[in-house]
């Protein structure tokens, strides 16, 4: 008895910080920030002191050189006059329509074969199961070279459209090229002003708008695209109203009024009007000189990690939708089956809802391992992030430490921002208790 | 257990687990006695690797006589580990030394009988195994030239094949005495990464390859194409350089290797293949159908290739660099390796008789012996039978002398007269 009262009554003794359990704990962890922060500290001490050492210093300067390399896929203009900075940005630019694309391709991809996997249908099954296996077993690298070396090899080069009996010819009309560039396919223009400012016709483009004027971070956004956005959302929003009061109508009279065409005609009849007046025309590829020239141009380096990327990460979807489904109790689908609804609508309305709960946490994984595997874009020369930024700049340059640290932090940002934004879903689409 | 050196440096060994290797602490307790470095020079027996682990910077692999160079400050603490027969063996340093004043790589060669020359990794032509796995080409002669000059066979010399990445830390670091394999003297190379250009074997300059059939013949007619470029390298610059100043326009194909380059080009998938000319004469000859490809005649850029050795050890430079000179002066000079054994009896011209060694002492002067040139020379023929065997206009490459000729043709090809 002695003892415990002494250790209730006595006063604080250094010793008690490791065997009495209430500090033990808090002691631990101290000791072990400390000794956390001190690796963190060693570390970037000895960097600075091996740089010093070197003769080089850690600075950020070099962004604003004159980056002197050119750039194929540009979504905004660039030249090789152009500094670092505005290079790394087309390559965060591509690396992000890469990451967006794909994600969308898988996404549907997925979806639709980890459905056909649980087909009674024996053939369809089996033959998506090879898939998921073939695709999931193999590393994406490998993927994403083999699709490019068919690319390469099967598809015709320019010039076998070329001459007077061509052995290749344009599909669609003469509207799209398949060629072993790349594909080429018409692009959407606007009416343009002409050169003395006179519209050769009344129906024409309202024009860019420019944003920083020579900074490298510039770009240029097209009010045609924002006019016609405002315009779909304003006839999404009325077909909303239209939906409201026949939902009010049906609930007071019992007759749901046919709405259908109403609400069809306001989101498509005002887009088509306008792209009418903006003198909406197509731009069709044309075999100039040594390549097509006008319309939109899919090179094949993205066709090929678009391809690749997006099969690769599908087959996982595709697990994680069968996963999802299967974890929906079968009685819910009887039910729903004892209650006369179709096995489409038993799907769309009673299975897939649930299932979405526990799809979406995984599927946010496979998302963020999608737009970290497009840094295998090099291997195909599609000029990313990790082919502009931390490829040519660093080789150029001589900075490892800081192309590399950029780099980082800015995978670190896209997969945070796309973690957040698929957070927000699963919180919407998730069990509400109540 | 306690290991001496001959200045007894090492201060102890310690047993290193489970490597089966014995770990020697070497104490230099030198400071800032030089500006390069200190340069150690291990005479270990029978020692298949030394590590040394310099400081917090990094560790460096080295084989057997190679120099270690210290990192250049402080007071650095060496691990040389070894096998302990090694230790039980004949240990011996020959000495620290501050600076280069000593010929370090000379006596390694002549220690190790045999001369290790870091090459391309295969390039027809320049530098590339025969059919025999003997290494032959316009770079691989320069190496065996140095090899009969210093040890007396051109076979005594050892090819370690390195990449673009590699290269410079392969010289740098040791692992071989000297680098040819076209490698393009500029400023940076010299200054900054503490090399030594001993002279430029082949003067060379970017250009364009284009099948026949595309009908294109100038650079200029070029807007517009297709262009396969190596990623990473200063071609890629030049290219948009050149496209840039000639306001053309141009669709860049970024490629990772050579290799895959080819493909792209071979199926059409580019319509242009850019990269040294002497590379692309190379690249060609290795197709099936080289008369189907044309290299363009504008050269775009300035690429000097030539040998070059580490900064500091002068002595070897200048072995190396007179020997390319030896190769240069005997075209000029007319020495030739069918009429090399007539003149070394003597002749009139005493600059013959210098470069032969039958008069004065220039091989005394390289710390060589009289006939060093001499060997150089019956090793590969001077430069311009090696050009012409390995490059030139009678073989696949089929490259032209042009700014490759002797100054008195019009060419760059200048020896600076041995006297």
């Amino acid at each position: 008895m002695a003892s415990v009262t002494d250790s209730q009554g006595g006063s604080f003794r250094l010793s008690m910080l490791l065997y009495d359990s209430r500090y033990r704990s808090a002691t631990i962890q101290i000791v072990a920030l400390i000794g956390f922060l001190l690796l963190i500290g060693w570390l970037v001490n000895n960097t600075v002191q091996n740089l010093a050492e070197l003769g080089k210093t850690v600075g950020f300067g070099f962004l604003g050189d004159r980056a002197g390399y050119d750039i194929n896929q540009r979504l905004l203009e660039y030249s090789s006059a152009d500094s670092h900075l505005r290079a790394a940005l087309l390559g965060l630019l591509n690396t992000l329509l890469i990451a967006v694309m794909g994600c969308i391709a898988a996404t549907i991809v997925g979806v639709v074969v980890g459905i056909l996997r649980l087909s009674n249908n024996w053939l369809v099954a089996r033959i998506m199961t090879v898939y998921v296996e073939m695709f999931r077993n193999v590393p994406v690298l490998l993927w994403i070279v083999l699709s490019m070396a068919i690319l390469i090899e099967t598809l015709p080069a320019p010039s076998a459209f070329r001459g007077d009996t061509p052995s290749a010819s344009m599909l669609f009309g003469d509207n799209v090229a398949l060629t072993n560039r790349g594909i080429y396919v018409p692009e959407p223009l606007f009416g343009k002003v002409d050169e003395e400012g006179v519209h050769t016709s009344w129906r024409h483009g309202i024009g860019d708008l420019h944003f920083f004027g020579d900074a490298s971070l510039r770009f240029d956004l097209s009010l045609d695209l924002v006019a016609i956005l405002a315009t779909l959302i304003a006839g999404l929003m009325v077909s909303g109203l239209i939906k409201r009061r026949a939902d009010r109508v049906q609930a007071a009279t019992g007759l749901r009024p046919v709405t259908w065409y109403w609400r069809t005609g306001v989101i498509v009849v005002p887009v088509i009007v306008l792209l009418w007046v903006l003198g909406l025309h197509f731009g069709k590829p044309e075999l100039r000189g040594f390549n097509f020239q006008g319309g939109t141009h899919l090179r094949n380096s993205f066709i090929a990690l678009w391809l690749a990327l997006s099969l690769y990460t599908a087959a996982f979807v595709a697990e994680i939708v069968r996963g999802g489904i299967l974890a929906i109790s079968s009685g819910q689908t009887e039910a729903a089956a004892a209650l006369g609804l179709r096995p489409r609508r038993i799907m769309s309305l009673v299975v897939l809802p649930q299932a979405l709960r526990v799809i979406i946490p995984p599927l946010i994984s496979q998302y963020l391992n999608l737009t970290k595997n497009s840094s295998l874009a090099i291997a195909v020369g599609y000029m990313d992030l990790t082919g502009t930024l931390m490829g040519i700049t660093l080789n150029q340059t001589g900075r490892e430490l800081e192309t590399v640290l950029l780099t980082m932090l800015i995978y670190l940002l896209i997969s945070l921002a796309i973690s957040g934004a698929m957070n927000v879903y699963n919180n919407s689409v998730k069990l509400k208790e109540r | 257990m306690q290991c001496t050196f001959s200045d007894g440096l090492i201060k102890k060994i310690e047993r290193l687990d489970g490597f089966g290797t014995e770990i020697c602490r070497i104490s230099l307790g030198l400071k800032n006695q030089c500006e390069t470095g200190f340069f150690l020079t291990p005479r270990v027996e029978f020692a298949q690797t030394i590590r040394m682990e310099g400081g917090p910077r990094s560790s460096y692999r080295y084989r057997q006589g190679s120099r270690i160079i210290t990192p250049e400050t402080g007071d650095i603490q060496e691990e040389v580990i070894m096998k302990k027969s090694v230790i039980l063996g004949a240990l011996t340093v020959a000495g620290v030394m501050a600076g280069a004043a000593q010929a370090a790589t000379l006596d390694d060669v002549k220690a190790r009988g045999s001369l290790k020359c870091g090459s391309n990794s295969g390039l027809t032509g320049f530098a590339a195994p025969n059919a025999n796995g003997e290494w032959e080409g316009f770079d691989v002669a320069v190496c065996r030239a140095v090899a009969a000059a210093v040890l007396g066979d051109p076979q005594a010399a050892e090819f370690v094949p390195t990449t673009p990445k590699t290269r410079f830390t392969a010289l740098a670091s040791g692992e071989v005495d000297m680098l040819v394999r076209n490698t393009t003297w500029t400023l940076t190379r010299d200054v900054d990464l503490k090399f030594t250009f001993t002279g430029v074997n082949y003067y060379d300059g970017q250009g364009f390859m284009v099948p026949k059939a595309l009908g294109v013949s100038s650079a200029k007619e070029l807007d517009g194409a297709t262009v396969c470029i190596q990623t990473g390298t200063t071609t890629e610059l030049n290219l948009a350089d050149y496209f840039r100043t000639n306001n053309m326009n141009y669709e860049p194909v970024p490629i990772e290797t050579n290799a895959e380059a080819q493909q792209q080009y071979l199926a059409g998938a580019c319509d242009v293949y850019t990269t040294d000319a002497s590379g692309l004469a190379a690249t060609r000859a290795s197709f099936e159908a080289p008369s189907d490809h044309v290299i363009l005649p504008e050269i775009i850029s300035k690429e000097p290739l030539g040998p070059l050795v580490r900064h500091g050890d002068d002595e070897w430079g200048d072995i190396v660099r007179w020997t390319l000179n030896a190769l240069v002066a005997a075209e000029e000079f007319g020495i030739t390796s069918t009429n090399i054994e007539e003149l070394a009896k003597g002749t009139d011209n005493p600059e013959i008789n210098r470069i032969l060694g039958t008069e004065g002492n220039m091989g005394e002067l390289l710390g060589l012996d009289a006939e060093w040139a001499k060997r150089a020379i019956m090793a590969g023929g001077n430069y311009g039978e090696i050009f012409e065997k390995n490059i030139g206009e009678s073989t696949p490459i089929g490259l032209a002398r042009g700014l490759n000729a002797q100054w008195k043709d019009g060419g760059l090809q200048y020896a600076p007269p041995f006297r």
